[in-house]
């Protein structure tokens, strides 16, 4: 909850001061009465106080103000790029889930060979490789060198996959290291060994005694790193020329958009603080350790 | 000297070999942007020297006057990649060095500030760290700019572009410096010389600087350099956004940007080597960093 209020008045501060609305309204030609006459009529001569209370009962109601540049509700605006980005997130979390819990475990597990090597260095080279650079190697093998995939746009069904790959890279790779950090760790654990004194299989071993103990570390980052997703969609956003909220900020940011910065803003910051609170719900329903004892104890 | 040279971390430094070549590599990089206008075979902003006739050579291309080989090809304008690139190195490490010098001045303050005076100030300023912590550093820096940028006339930012980049970059960086200078004033807070020094009647602010500050040196350096490595790359990200420094005077990031654009015309050099300078830069002191933090900070494991 400070969280949202701290960011909320960030918010207001943004909106209010960031760009000019009056410029917006008359253009260049404006007389000074005009000028003063808008500024009483849009409510910008009232105290700062009473301006703040106005934004909070206006985005509590939906309404974020009026974009500069689109001359469009910020409201309407952020709807209308949204679903691009949540399709695009969505990809890509899904991914690098669905490939990077595998090869952690497979690392952890057969750590020697050739493949895990190769796991590992990549995972490395894909760590301290800037996302636009990703971005740009992708485009060039697939779209121009070899010409199978899409570069830019959202037309086709194959256009997601270029940015996804790329928005999804670095999750990957953490996600990958942290499920092989946790494994290594819990394979040694007392309990473990003891699963196979009882002659239980590897298969059991590993995936209902090692890995379920790895989840509760590896949701957490995988929620804290949505906001990694979230910075990154900007920059995939901006390369694959993906119409998403990353490119709507950007460009906002060089058009000194206010409202829409700072609706932005206010968006991620629920977008975090709900995820946070989802996560600590989760927990309790993976890891039974975490469950307060009920009634009076 | 001597003493210096059997130290403990001096002789981890020489038999690790990571971290003697990433230092190698730093170094050479470094030497080749400060050098840059000695060693560059062209300078790139000296127009008179810029050839259209070379325009979009790729690598190991002779020049049309045949006196010299562009090794890494040349830009649609005729620009000697190397060259630019060494320039852009300047330019990269210029803002990344400053933004983080701001960092930790920003940082160390506010965190000797919070850990030793505490209470009240303490759980403000490090409410702020924290919320400014949700987000990402990329994210901050690129609010706080285009704020500027929009508080701004254009005129006035025109000319003050790259103190806005630095102190966009260094803002969403001081946060993690904060808290680990608070956290290593408060244990060093409850020891007994700077009781003794309290005792004896030294203003408190001569106690934080004099003796609570040269035990923070090794955590900060290590956080200094590391935030080295994220303020270049978001130097770099900025630029590449379209909302960093001027096309005039362009660094990795910007040299990047514009040879993407010529990406589908097959001219791949113009963004691949800036991006390949970037990326042994930014791994090079990564290295260096983890390498530090192993050496002088045995806790932070």
């Amino acid at each position: 909850m400070p969280v949202l209020l701290v960011v909320g008045f960030i918010a207001f501060a943004l909106s209010d001061f960031v760009g000019d609305p009056v410029l917006l309204y008359l253009g260049q030609d404006q007389t000074q009465e005009q000028r003063e006459a808008l500024i009483r009529q849009l409510g910008r001569d009232r105290p700062i106080f009473v301006r703040y209370a106005d934004y909070v009962w206006g985005v509590l109601h939906g309404d974020f103000g009026i974009s500069y540049a689109a001359r469009e509700p910020v409201g309407q605006l952020l709807m209308q790029y949204l679903p691009a980005t949540l399709e695009l997130a969505g990809i890509a979390s899904a991914l690098a889930v669905a490939v990077g819990v595998p090869m952690g475990v497979y690392t952890a597990i057969h750590r020697n060979t050739l493949l895990s090597r190769v796991f590992m260095i990549g995972s490395l080279i894909g760590v301290s490789l800037p996302t636009f650079m990703l971005g740009m190697l992708l485009i060039l093998v697939f779209s121009v060198w070899l010409g199978w995939l899409p570069s830019f746009g959202r037309e086709t069904v194959l256009s997601p996959v270029l940015p996804a790959v790329t928005l999804a890279m670095f999750q990957m790779t953490m996600i990958m290291r942290l499920v092989r950090a946790e494994m290594l760790e819990i394979l040694r654990a007392e309990y473990i060994r003891f699963a196979r004194a009882r002659g239980l299989s590897d298969r059991a071993i590993h995936f209902s005694h090692a890995l379920k103990n790895t989840l509760v570390p590896v949701m957490t980052i995988i929620a804290l790193q949505f906001g990694g997703i979230v910075a990154f969609s900007l920059v995939t956003e901006t390369v694959f020329e993906w119409p998403g909220l990353g490119r709507l900020l950007v460009k906002s940011v060089a058009s000194a958009d206010g409202p829409v910065m700072s609706a932005y803003l206010l968006l991620t910051a629920l977008l975090f603080v709900t995820i946070n609170l989802v996560v600590d719900l989760l927990y309790f329903a993976i890891d039974p350790r975490l469950r307060l004892p009920r009634g009076g104890a | 000297m001597r003493d210096w040279l059997d130290s403990d971390a001096v002789h981890g430094f020489r038999t690790s070999p990571i971290a003697v070549l990433s230092c190698l590599l730093l170094w050479l990089l470094i030497g080749g942007a400060v050098l840059a206008p000695w060693i560059a075979p062209q300078n790139p902003f000296d127009l008179g020297r810029v050839s259209l006739m070379d325009s979009s050579q790729p690598p190991m291309s002779p020049a049309a006057d045949g006196d010299r080989t562009y090794f890494l090809g040349t830009d649609q304008q005729g620009r000697d990649m190397l060259s630019a690139i060494l320039y852009g190195l300047r330019v990269s490490l210029l803002v990344g060095g400053l933004a983080v010098a701001f960092a930790v001045v920003v940082g160390v303050t506010i965190g000797l500030v919070s850990g030793y005076v505490g209470g009240f100030v303490d759980l403000v300023l490090m409410r702020i760290a924290d919320v400014q912590l949700t987000f990402p550093a990329v994210l901050t820096a690129l609010l706080v700019d285009g704020s500027i940028r929009a508080a701004l006339p254009r005129s006035v930012h025109d000319s003050l572009q790259l103190h806005v980049v630095v102190f966009s970059i260094g803002i969403s960086l001081w946060p993690s410096l904060a808290r680990t200078v608070r956290g290593s004033t408060m244990v060093e807070r409850g020891k007994d010389y700077v009781l003794a020094a309290r005792v004896i009647g030294v203003p408190s602010w001569r106690v934080a600087l004099t003796h609570v500050l040269p035990n923070v040196v090794g955590p900060v350096m290590v956080i200094a350099t590391l935030g080295l490595g994220m303020a270049i790359l978001a130097e770099a990200t900025l630029s590449f956004l379209g909302v960093g420094l001027p096309a005039s005077r362009p660094s990795l990031g910007t040299l990047i940007k514009y040879g993407g654009d010529y990406l589908y015309s097959g001219s791949w050099w113009m963004a691949a080597f800036p991006g390949l300078a970037l990326m042994l830069l930014v791994l090079a002191i990564n290295l260096l960093g983890d390498w530090l933090r192993d050496a002088l900070t045995p806790g932070l494991r």
